[in-house]
């Protein structure tokens, strides 16, 4: 059953008291809640995702966002993220409930997932061949990512590179995209099919929203993909889009130091990572127009075997 | 006392009931490992009992995770401990690591698995700024803690203040004896030191010897104020003792050893629920001999309705009405043991009314 059929008060009436069991990319989740926000978060965002009968359910991750007992919480409303009750954060403003569950979801799987090499990249995948797109914040890499998804692109996921540490193939999380500041009005601007929930204010993060999975991405949710390209995008105002190749051996340091569980890995996450490196082309992607840059990754998928540089 | 109910040490006791698990059963046992950081030490036992097919597919990578994490921090280990002794090199002081750590670089059973928030190490009193400067060169150094904390750790405690690594966050926790000045038990730290045995290839560095080893593991644990992980360290002494047991005149020296040392009382309980919660093969003519350490009938009876709660693992689903009063009460009574009452009470007045009202990350 998918949680779009069920009924609004039936999802509150759950999540208030055994909560939902939740299927996403390889996890299975069991998320219980009492705040509206991550209700109405679910119902926006996860329509599309499958729900798991209690009975037949065996959860990966046992979390909750809930308010904390505290008497401070009665002055200022506040929310805690438990993960099977351990709290990881310290409570947040009950405003950004929503995000602190997706936030929370995130640290559970990269602390504890490691068996995949988990790289800190959002990845999209087009005609079999993903490309991986690890940026630091404020490189345009979610701006990116949405825009591509909504221009037929898979969403792999936004933030957790999942390379499968046998087959070394990459696992699909078509979990929400998160969204920042500007770009919440820039996807919305570039596509009216886009849905972005209500947005949090004041965040760690600025103002954050999500914006909902493409049904096509959620629907193909198990189905894996190989390492086409690794691109890291920068958007800068005003830039002439530019796709430049980079050297293969600063690539590969560069996703060492940026995957969450490297060096636990030990020898085979070199052997995956370079494996990975191997298959994949490697650029420098400069951009300032979002229409551009999607031109440029769909001209990359038409010719994936042709123009892929090398060293 | 009540049989356990926890599905963690059922496995322990008997492997073989996972194949009776219903998919329920593995999501609570995965849940409640986790808590009690035992997922990495199940899964070589699993494997070992013949036991892998009888892990379902969704629960597998639990263990596979846990196991590889497990790998990491062992080669971690060795390689801490390597860079600690390179750091005390000059200082010409026998340096005799402790519990986990000594468990991987001595290579015993108690290894496997083992998962470690910090490196605990043994050295002699007489010189503690000289250690303390010593490790500080190396990158050691005191975080995170008050004040008051601080205070409390060099004053009374018989250690230094927990020392974080700079760039690696790697924790040591440097001792001088194993337990405060302040106990009411204070065993000699230089009998310890007198039997601790070099380890293979690695020169200048020891660990206690295997009775030694034992006592002091159970002393720990009936003298810790706070059990997070009380079935993890009773699985190592579990493995421990299966380990030196097999030797027959282990167990004679074990008690005479204990006597000695005058740590009798603590065998006796580790003893006690190590046969409770893990059917640890420990012969009837021990428990005879160390009849004459046990506590009088009723703070036996109330002793065993706190351990047994205590020692489960820390999860919702081990817990009952008492289980937080009965932490509570081995808080306590942790710290009655640890010091006596002109400095306890002062000392729960601020952990209980001012600590909270400060930003500590680790407590004392």
């Amino acid at each position: 059953m998918k949680l779009l059929q069920l009924s609004p008060a039936d999802l509150r009436e759950r999540l208030r008291n055994t909560g939902i069991w939740l299927r996403t990319g390889p996890f299975s989740l069991h998320v219980q809640s009492r705040v509206e926000s991550v209700a109405k978060g679910l119902t926006d965002l996860y329509g599309q995702f499958e729900v798991r009968d209690a009975r037949e359910a065996f959860a990966d991750f046992h979390v909750a966002v809930n308010p904390p007992s505290s008497l401070r919480s009665w002055l200022r409303p506040q929310v805690k993220f438990s993960f099977d009750g351990v709290e990881p954060f310290k409570p947040l403003p009950l405003d950004q409930a929503y995000p602190m569950l997706e936030w929370g979801l995130n640290w559970c799987i990269s602390s504890h997932a490691h068996h995949y090499l988990i790289i800190h990249a959002a990845v999209v995948e087009k005609n079999g061949l993903a490309a991986i797109l690890p940026a630091p914040p404020g490189s345009g890499k979610s701006t990116l990512t949405a825009g591509l998804v909504l221009s037929g692109w898979r969403l792999l996921s936004d933030e957790l590179t999942l390379i499968d540490r046998k087959t070394g193939l990459i696992h699909a999380l078509p979990r929400p995209v998160s969204l920042k500041n500007e770009s919440i009005p820039l996807i919305r601007a570039f596509s009216p099919d886009a849905f972005i929930n209500r947005a949090s204010h004041d965040t760690a993060k600025g103002t954050v929203a999500h914006m909902r999975p493409p049904k096509a991405s959620v629907r193909r949710q198990h189905e894996p993909a190989r390492p086409g390209w690794v691109i890291f995008p920068k958007w800068t105002a005003g830039a002439t889009t530019e796709l430049q190749p980079r050297s293969k051996a600063q690539t590969f340091m560069f996703l060492a130091r940026n995957a969450f569980n490297y060096s636990l890995i030990g020898a085979e996450g070199f052997r995956v990572g370079t494996a990975l490196i191997e298959q994949a082309a490697c650029y420098d992607f400069r951009y300032s127009q979002l229409d551009e840059a999607i031109a440029v990754f769909d001209r990359l998928a038409e010719a994936p075997a042709l123009d892929r540089p090398g060293n | 006392m009540r049989a356990p109910t926890d599905l963690v040490s059922l496995v322990f006791r008997n492997p073989d009931a996972v194949r009776r698990f219903s998919v329920d059963d593995w999501d609570l046992l995965i849940r409640q490992a986790r808590q009690a950081g035992l997922i990495g030490r199940m899964h070589p036992l699993l494997l070992q009992k013949g036991l892998a097919d009888a892990i379902p597919s969704a629960a597998r990578w639990h263990f596979e995770a846990a196991s590889a994490l497990a790998d990491k921090q062992q080669i971690a280990v060795r390689w801490e401990v390597g860079q600690i002794r390179a750091a005390l090199a000059g200082l010409n002081i026998p340096l005799i690591v402790l519990k986990g750590a000594a468990y991987v670089i001595a290579s015993l059973p108690a290894a496997r698995g083992r998962l470690f928030n910090d490196i605990d190490i043994l050295v002699p009193r007489n010189q503690p700024a000289a250690v303390e400067s010593a490790l500080m060169l190396a990158g050691w150094h005191a975080v995170g803690l008050s004040d008051y904390d601080q205070r409390y750790y060099r004053r009374w405690m018989h250690e230094l203040p927990p020392l974080q690594h700079v760039r690696r966050a790697t924790v040591i926790d440097v001792h001088h004896a194993i337990l405060p000045d302040t106990a009411r038990y204070h065993p000699d730290s230089a009998k310890l030191r007198s039997r601790a045995v070099a380890v293979d290839g690695l020169p200048g560095i020891h660990v206690l010897a295997a009775e030694d080893r034992i006592l002091h593991s159970a002393t720990h644990l009936f003298h810790d104020g706070e059990l997070p992980h009380g079935l993890r360290d009773l699985t190592d002494l579990d493995l421990l003792l299966r380990d030196a047991g097999a030797d027959r005149d282990f167990w004679l020296r074990l008690t005479t050893r204990a006597d000695e040392l005058q740590l009798t009382r603590s065998l006796f309980y580790a003893l006690r629920y190590l046969r409770h919660f893990l059917d640890t093969p420990v012969p009837d003519s021990v428990m005879a001999t160390l009849d004459a350490a046990a506590p009088n009938r009723v703070t036996l009876a109330l002793m065993d309705r706190i351990f047994t709660r205590v020692l489960a693992p820390d999860h919702a689903s081990c817990a009952d009405a008492f289980t937080s009063a009965a932490r509570l009460a081995a808080f306590v009574r942790a710290h009655w043991l640890r010091m006596p009452v002109h400095l306890l009470i002062p000392h729960l007045f601020h952990k209980a009314f001012i600590s909270p009202y400060q930003r500590t990350p680790k407590a004392a």
